[in-house]
């Protein structure tokens, strides 16, 4: 029972009481070979999740993922954790309503820990034209058959004492609260699908670049690699940030540019925000990390970017949105902040679809709001990948969207265009 | 990041309008789908990019900025009329 790599609460308490000598490493690190059925590129939260389920789901066997750096390198290990299902626009409703099922089912799934957290995420609003949105958008996220709940401002005070409810430019009329929201330790995801992945036999091989993606006749054979060619079959491109440069590989250009988000934790400060919350102004977004710390960040910097680090004017930007919001943190030191590389789309929503190249498969189009699609994304790719036609939670996620003009998903309404964002 | 206006000076990034990558327009007549590829596919460069950036809150002049998307370090400015890149029509930003 204890040689299995399951864990339990029995077997926690042995290990604690032999020094904990007994656990094992968590994955296999095995050299690839010389061919695959599918190669999976980028070792993120999508890769991973979506190899999990081509081996748990649609019983495929022979199965590798590339990644160039180290398992959950990316951005599936520098986000702010935010878990939801609280959108309004067909397309991405059904979508993210079946991830944030999937997250509640995860940790039984995987046998892993991922802290999930439903502690609700609540959305401020600080005019009447927000309001009506939010009560529409309250309304779609009800009907798409998840939770919603208006809270106005005399109850959001007893909830949220520590808001600036008088702010005089952007005073807190109230809130569009979604309970089943929350966070997820974000590292943990990407830890469980990988366990999970490499015990049903994927191989999970690190430092391993993709460089080249070999085609013939209009159809993948396999890949080149910082550690030799391998063979597939199918190719799934999980590269999220870098999924342009890996495109053009194959000989694609993809409707992306890449920005860089920025975040920040503060020093541990004791429990004073229970929940997610994001002030309409300023586009900040706040919780409290289970050390203690505030973990928040706001807009990306709106310039393309690799760098994986931002620009002061964002840094300056969302520490007076958070002391705007909330004053009583002011003194509060910030401890860390990093950037990550966001596939930004045209309308701000995802592309889950094949390739014009037989075999190839699209996974990208990100933007800031990938974590909580870990599970779908994962689900509904090795769907397309393993039968050739899309899952239903993600048939609108399609590529041609922006030759065609039809289901644009431009959930922000900001218009479909590169730089808005 | 600050830019070097070829009107005003080195300025803060804060006073500039970032448009994206500085391509050429294609001729109005050119078929639906050189149109369709201009409005939406990037290369999306991880490197030298050239780029259009507007001083908005300066001169107005619209810049072609060749920076490098890994380092962020700008290697050349010069306006756009000069570059003979298009001038978009300014619309608001977020
Ligand atoms: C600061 C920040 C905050 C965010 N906050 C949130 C949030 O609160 N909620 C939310 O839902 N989303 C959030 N996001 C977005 C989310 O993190 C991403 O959309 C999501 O993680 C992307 O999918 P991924 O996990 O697979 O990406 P990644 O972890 O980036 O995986 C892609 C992998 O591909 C690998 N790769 C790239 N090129 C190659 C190659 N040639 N060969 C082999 N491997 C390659 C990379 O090394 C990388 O490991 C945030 C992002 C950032 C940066
Ligand atoms: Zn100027």
């Amino acid at each position: 029972m204890f040689g299995s790599g399951r864990f339990s609460g029995l077997r926690v308490l042995k290990e604690g009481l032999t020094g904990n000598k007994g656990w094992t490493p968590h994955w296999r690190d095995p050299e690839p070979k010389s061919e695959y059925d599918v190669i999976i590129v980028g070792g993120g939260g999508h890769g991973l999740a979506t190899a999990y389920y081509l081996a748990q789901e649609f019983g495929l066997k022979n199965i590798a993922v590339l990644e160039k750096g180290y398992l959950g390198g990316g951005n599936v290990g520098r986000n702010t954790t935010i878990v939801r299902a609280n959108y309004g626009l067909e397309g991405n409703s059904q979508f993210y309503s079946h991830s944030l099922k999937l997250w509640e089912q995860m940790e039984q799934d995987l046998n892993y820990n991922a802290m999930m957290s439903q502690r609700g995420i609540i959305n401020l609003f600080h005019n009447d034209g927000q309001r009506d949105a939010s009560i529409r958008r309250a309304n779609a996220i009800v009907n798409q058959g998840d939770d919603a709940e208006i809270i106005y401002r005399d109850d959001l005070k007893k909830l949220l004492p520590y808001l600036n409810f008088d702010n005089n430019r952007f005073p807190i009329m109230g809130g569009l609260m979604h309970w089943r929201g929350g966070t997820a330790r974000h590292d943990a995801v990407a830890w469980g699908y990988a366990r999970a992945a490499d015990q049903l036999g994927v191989d999970l091989i690190q430092n391993c670049e993709v460089t080249g993606i070999d085609v013939e006749g209009g159809k993948v054979t396999g890949v080149q690699t910082s550690r030799g060619p391998i063979k597939a079959k199918k190719i799934g491109l999980a590269a999220a940030g870098r999924s342009s440069q890996v495109a053009a590989m194959a000989g694609l250009t993809l409707p992306l540019e890449s920005h860089v988000l920025q975040a920040f934790v503060t020093e541990g400060l004791k429990p004073i925000i229970d929940h997610v919350v994001t002030f309409a102004e300023g586009h900040l977004y706040i919780s409290q990390s289970d050390k203690g710390g505030l973990v928040f960040g706001s807009y990306i910097d709106y310039y393309s970017s690799y760098a994986a680090r931002g620009n002061l004017p964002m840094v300056e930007h969302t520490m007076e949105t958070l002391v705007a919001m909330v004053p009583s943190v002011a003194k509060a030191r910030l401890l860390r902040s990093w950037g990550g590389i966001m596939d930004m789309s045209f309308d701000g929503s995802p592309i889950i679809d094949k390739a014009p190249v037989e075999g190839l498969y699209l996974n990208c189009g990100w933007n800031y709001g990938g974590f909580k699609a870990t599970p779908a994304s994962g689900h509904t790719f090795a769907h397309l990948v393993a039968l050739d036609r899309p899952h239903a939670a993600a048939e609108k996620m399609r590529l041609d969207r922006f030759r065609t003009g039809r289901g644009i998903m431009d959930e922000e309404g900001t218009g479909a265009q590169h730089n808005l964002h | 990041m600050r830019i070097t206006c070829p009107i005003c000076g080195e300025r803060d990034m804060r006073e500039f309008t970032y448009r994206g990558a500085a391509l050429p327009t294609p001729p109005l007549e050119a078929d639906v789908e050189t149109w369709v590829d201009h409005v939406h596919l990037r290369e999306n460069a991880a490197g030298v990019l050239r780029e259009l950036w507007q001083h908005t809150m300066g001169c107005g002049a619209w810049l072609v900025v060749t920076r490098n998307t890994i380092t962020h370090e700008i290697l050349d400015v010069v306006l756009a009329e000069e570059a003979g890149i298009g001038i978009p029509v300014a619309e608001e930003q977020p």
